[in-house]
């Protein structure tokens, strides 16, 4: 397994928003993380990246317990997310928020990075012709496409992305979802956390439901789009 | 007076004046990159400039053996010897700053961070100790023998209260500087051998009248800070907008946790940033010293209130603004003085800063670290 999550416990201050959550995604996978608003889904991602200190559980990557390790070096090992809100840096450009991916790689300005600058350019041409804009004037889609393909410039193993459809028109929103099946395509292992379950499940090999801190359910993406629990749920019960 | 003589003093004190902002900008670059990725303001900057007028003094008198007075003047150099001495002032000064603001990182900073400090918390528990026992006895053996038996303990104590992932509150960083900023300054009073006096620095470098400049001599000290201080800030300018490191401490000023996810070590950023702020702090004390000829150990005080003082005048976290704050005061300062008086030349700094806060809270270029490209 790529990732494991076991019994993962976070607290902000005495409230615990995870309380013991265990979930793993196996290498070459698309796993979704899906629930309702205040679920935990967030709080997940960020520990996963290193941003929110556990009170109880393990993080293992590779097979490598990094439930202490700094953030930086999470990277290192190939871990890179795309946060909610998007965090594009308002008074970089488009390059040097791209170039920004790249920060950790040791192989700098090597032909490796020029060549993920081009791929990342492919999947979204909107910004080959922005790279000079600042990223804080980008619309919202623009920056949801910047986050994602900032993160892809470090080259990672596993990426995290989560709700990259956030406030997305539907034209856009089924395009991200495709680019995010091409960059699996691609190698590269993805855990998603999606708002829009529907799309997600049907993305995904396999879903996690959240639900205030616990996971309540899982299996195959397209089985959870087919559970009448998780129909009445997350997708309207349509 | 004469039309001719106001002309004349107009132009001296604008040349002045740019120098005295000259040095004023470097100083508060220090608070302002803080500021950028910490948002916190460094109130012991001040002793870091301090540290670096009596570094210069060192590196002239104690290393180089350079005297004050040498057969009845002024010890001059000329040519090579010159430029030999006084880059090796100016680099004595920034690499003793410079060393200065990341042990300050180091000790009163980042432990209160919960980055989980192990370096930071012993000197911190040593410097404690040492430092009660100063209560107690004068004799500096028995002190360093009570501060190491002390550090043991209080070590452990500090990394239980500073634990990892629990950051202090704002206040206490305040605290922490100013216990900082004293210790140092009065480390400098009690055992340098002039105590609480002045101290004259050699003066290697005759200040003689480069050119005329709008009826203006123009001295070739005020010269010379006005060009370091100009390259010193291209420096900087040039090292934040084009290199690796530097993006990283834009990314770390412009959002933290994004900084992170993406890989930036953010406690090396940090150190990084207080590095450079010390750095362009010693130039600027070298730069003092070779206007002003001394320093005394409470000389970070007021320079550094002033320099604050430009930081935010010119908005803070903003590069630029510390530059144009740095001159708006220095100008300011001059010509205040000459229309009310000398003893004006305080008052008129705090007014100019309260006027344009009253209009423009976030200085004349607003913050910018954070928002825009520097
Ligand atoms: N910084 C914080 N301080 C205190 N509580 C927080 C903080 N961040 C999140 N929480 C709480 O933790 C719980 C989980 O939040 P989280 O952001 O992980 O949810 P989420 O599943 O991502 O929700 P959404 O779908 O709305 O993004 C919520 O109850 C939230 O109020
Ligand atoms: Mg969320």
């Amino acid at each position: 397994m790529l990732l494991e999550v076991t019994d993962l416990r976070v607290a902000y201050g005495k409230i615990e928003a995870l309380k013991g959550v265990s979930f793993g995604v196996n290498e070459g996978e698309i796993v979704t993380l899906v629930g309702a608003n205040g679920a935990g889904k967030t709080t997940t991602m960020r520990t996963i990246s290193g941003l929110r200190t556990v009170i109880g559980g393990s993080i293992k990557f590779n097979g490598q317990d990094i439930t202490t390790m700094p953030s930086h070096q999470r990277v290192k090992l190939g871990i890179c997310q795309a946060p909610e809100g998007r965090g594009i840096f308002p008074g970089m450009t488009v390059r040097e928020n791209l170039d920004m991916g790249a920060y950790a790689r040791v192989d700098q300005k090597s032909v490796a990075v020029n060549e993920d600058m081009e791929r990342v350019m492919q999947l979204f041409p909107r910004l080959r012709e922005r790279t000079s804009q600042l990223g804080g004037t980008l619309s919202g889609g623009e920056q949801q496409m910047l986050a994602i393909g900032r993160a892809l410039m470090s080259r990672p193993r596993l990426l995290l992305l989560d709700e990259p459809s956030m406030g997305l028109a539907p034209k856009l929103i089924a395009q991200i979802f495709s680019i995010i099946t091409e960059i699996n395509q691609q190698g590269t292992t993805v855990l998603l956390v999606e708002q829009n379950a529907a799309q997600a499940l049907r993305r995904a090999d396999r879903a996690y439901v959240l639900e205030t801190g616990n996971v309540v359910k899982m299996g195959k993406g397209i089985e959870l789009l087919d559970d009448p629990a998780v129909r009445a749920a997350y997708l309207g019960g349509r | 007076m004469s039309d001719w003589l106001i002309y004349r003093t107009f132009w001296d004190l604008t040349v002045t004046g740019v120098a005295l902002g000259a040095i004023y900008a470097l100083v508060a670059l220090g608070y302002t990159l803080v500021y950028g990725v910490l948002r916190l303001i460094n109130f012991a900057h001040s002793e870091v400039f301090m540290v670096g007028t009596f570094a210069t003094l060192i590196t002239a008198t104690n290393f180089i053996g350079i005297p004050l007075i040498e057969e009845g003047n002024y010890p001059y150099r000329t040519g090579i010897t010159l430029v030999a001495v006084l880059l090796a002032c100016i680099v004595g000064g920034m690499v003793v700053s410079g060393a200065g603001a990341v042990l300050l990182e180091r000790v009163a900073y980042r432990p209160l961070r919960g980055s989980g400090e192990h370096v930071g918390a012993v000197v911190l528990a040593f410097a404690s100790a040492f430092t009660v026992s100063l209560i107690f006895t004068g004799s500096t053996r028995t002190n360093i023998i009570i501060g190491l038996v002390g550090t043991a303990p209080l070590a452990v104590l500090y990394l239980r209260i500073f634990r990892r992932g629990r950051s202090a509150p704002r206040l206490a960083f305040l605290i922490s500087a100013i216990g900082a900023s004293t210790a140092v300054a009065e480390a400098v009073a009690i055992w340098g051998p002039r105590d609480r006096e002045q101290y004259q620095t050699s003066r290697v470098l005759e200040k003689r009248v480069l050119f005329e400049f709008l009826g203006t001599d123009v001295r070739i000290d005020y010269v010379l800070v006005i060009v370091g201080a100009l390259l010193m800030l291209t420096a900087l300018v040039l090292f934040v907008n084009r290199t690796r490191l530097g993006r990283g401490v834009r990314a770390v000023a412009q959002d933290v946790e994004t900084a992170r996810i993406l890989g930036v070590n953010v406690d090396f950023v940090i150190l990084v940033t207080f590095l450079l702020g010390g750095v362009m702090a010693g130039a600027a004390a070298m730069m003092f010293t070779l206007v002003y000829d001394q320093t005394r150990f409470n000389i970070g005080f007021l320079l550094g209130v002033k320099s604050f003082t430009a930081a935010v005048l010119g908005g803070i976290g903003n590069l630029r603004g510390a530059l144009l704050g740095g001159l708006v005061l220095g100008l300011g300062e001059n010509y205040g003085a000459a229309l009310f008086g000398g003893q004006w030349k305080d008052v008129i700094a705090f007014v100019l800063l309260l006027t344009v806060l009253m209009f423009r809270p976030t200085g004349i270029l607003g913050e910018s670290l954070a928002k825009a490209r520097v």
